[in-house]
């Protein structure tokens, strides 16, 4: 079987230049379809589109930083005729796989830190079972266009934040002191240890509380939310903010997949295609960062996150169904 | 010289039952979707009668296939549409494998506050699971 490197490697950018604009194209399709007769379309049409659908997000969701559910439900959502709910589980379901496949690797290697994403995942969990609770029970406009707002607020944020490497952290706060929150990161390049602590562990509780709300209400994941939260407020260096941010998102949308799956609201005909098209998608997406720059692909996610968010909108609205 | 840092061991422990149950949580997903797409597993609710469902809320899908909610889809295992559940709910349950696991390191150490953390994790993911959320 083919490498994913190989197969990147022989990608020129000239050519993803067509390639990813085609795949918004695609995505437009189902719509049409669906517009035009959902019922003449044969039903194995609709799987099929949506795993490749989601190979194209999955490829562009790991260079861009985001994570796959945040791509997936705005575009789902709306481009798709599944429902709001189903669309919802399966995004839970994509952003929970996502995380799983990674965490050990970055456990192993001290990018992800257990013992800070503990405490924030707890009491995500807890927020996105209240969030995924409320999603289900209320109308599916209403849901509609808080998603719009919140993704175009997204895209805001993630054309606005800014990062730091490694935040100075001058004194630990007392609560994270008593967990033992800190660790040396190693930077494999250089060889070079760095050793972290964090401060404003109370303020973290509270937005994890929010963050992981939102994250079971919109079934998105949370990474786009968790990284900034973990980096610019808790003072975690990138690296391992963005490692220990697929630990706790791979608990807390744990806490919501049950939810959803007990309510029948994941229907494997979704889910599934999604999944295996995300995570084949995010292996080729994983070695495109070597011929391509991240900030183009960053770029092209915000235009995608921005076309995605109005669209919702106006879904939401019923100015564009 | 390797100058890498030592990782807590209930890390390693938490990375090494992680990687075995979503390599089997994976597993189960693809094999039980590919039996229920090719029609080895009959299913549920007709593949051709789909597209005139998935529009519907989850209410109303409930009510018009009379599909059963909770953990009713382990005992039907036969049929497609919910042998497709059994992959999810792996995958759903990996964190709590691997919690479980880390226990044992936490009261060797007499950690208290993160034995508490980690009781706490399973009893929410334990009562998500068991629908003591949910509606129906």
């Amino acid at each position: 079987m083919e490498q994913p490197q190989l197969i990147a490697g022989r990608l020129k950018p000239s050519l993803l230049l067509w390639l990813l604009p085609a795949t918004l194209l695609m995505l437009s399709l189902p719509a049409e379809a669906a517009d035009a007769a959902v019922s003449a379309t044969p039903w194995w049409v609709w799987p099929l589109a949506l795993f490749v659908v989601c190979f194209f997000m999955g490829m562009i969701a790991v260079p861009a930083g985001v994570g796959g559910g945040v791509l997936f439900v705005p575009i789902v959502g709306s481009f798709f005729p599944f429902h709001l709910d189903f669309v919802r589980g399966a995004g839970l379901l994509v952003a929970m796989s996502s995380a799983l496949a990674a965490g050990p690797s970055l456990l192993k290697n001290g990018m992800a830190n257990l013992r800070l994403a503990l405490p924030l995942a707890l009491i995500a969990s807890i927020s996105s079972i209240g969030g995924a609770m409320l999603g289900l029970a209320l109308p599916a406009n209403i849901v509609q266009i808080a998603l719009g707002f919140t993704i175009l607020g997204i895209a805001a944020l993630m054309i606005s934040a800014k990062k730091s490497e490694f935040p100075h952290v001058a004194r630990p706060d007392p609560l994270s002191r008593a967990l033992g929150i800190h660790g040396i990161f190693h930077d494999a390049i250089s060889g070079k240890n760095t050793p972290w602590q964090v401060h404003r562990t109370p303020a973290g509780l509270v937005i994890f509380l929010v963050i992981g709300f939102l994250g079971g209400l919109f079934g998105v994941g949370a990474g786009w939310a968790n990284v900034p939260a973990l980096n610019l407020l808790l003072g975690v260096p990138l690296k391992v903010a963005a490692g220990t941010s697929s630990m706790i998102l791979s608990m807390a949308s744990a806490s919501a997949t049950w939810y959803y799956l007990d309510n029948g609201a994941i229907l494997p005909i979704i889910a599934v295609p999604s999944v295996i098209g995300m995570m084949m998608g995010a292996r080729i997406g994983a070695h495109l960062l070597t011929v391509l720059k991240a900030s183009m692909i960053r770029r092209l996610v915000i235009a995608i996150l921005l076309f995605a968010g109005a669209r919702t909108l106006l879904k939401g609205f019923g100015v564009w169904i | 010289m390797n100058n890498e840092p030592e990782l807590h061991p209930e890390q390693l422990r938490y990375a090494d039952v992680l990687h075995w149950c979503t390599l089997a949580g994976f597993i189960t997903l693809v094999a039980t979707f590919a039996a229920y797409m090719l029609g080895w597993l009959p299913a549920y609710v007709p593949l051709e009668k789909m597209p005139a469902l998935w529009s519907l809320s989850t209410e109303e899908f409930l009510k018009a296939t009379g599909t059963p909610t909770g953990w009713s889809w382990l005992f039907r295992m036969g049929q497609g549409d919910f042998a497709g559940q059994l992959g999810i709910a792996i995958l759903s349950g990996c964190s709590i494998a691997c919690i479980l696991v880390i226990i044992p390191i936490y009261a060797k150490g007499r950690n208290r506050a993160y034995l508490a953390i980690c009781f706490l994790e399973i009893a929410v993911l334990l009562a998500s699971a068991a629908g003591v959320f949910t509606r129906h």
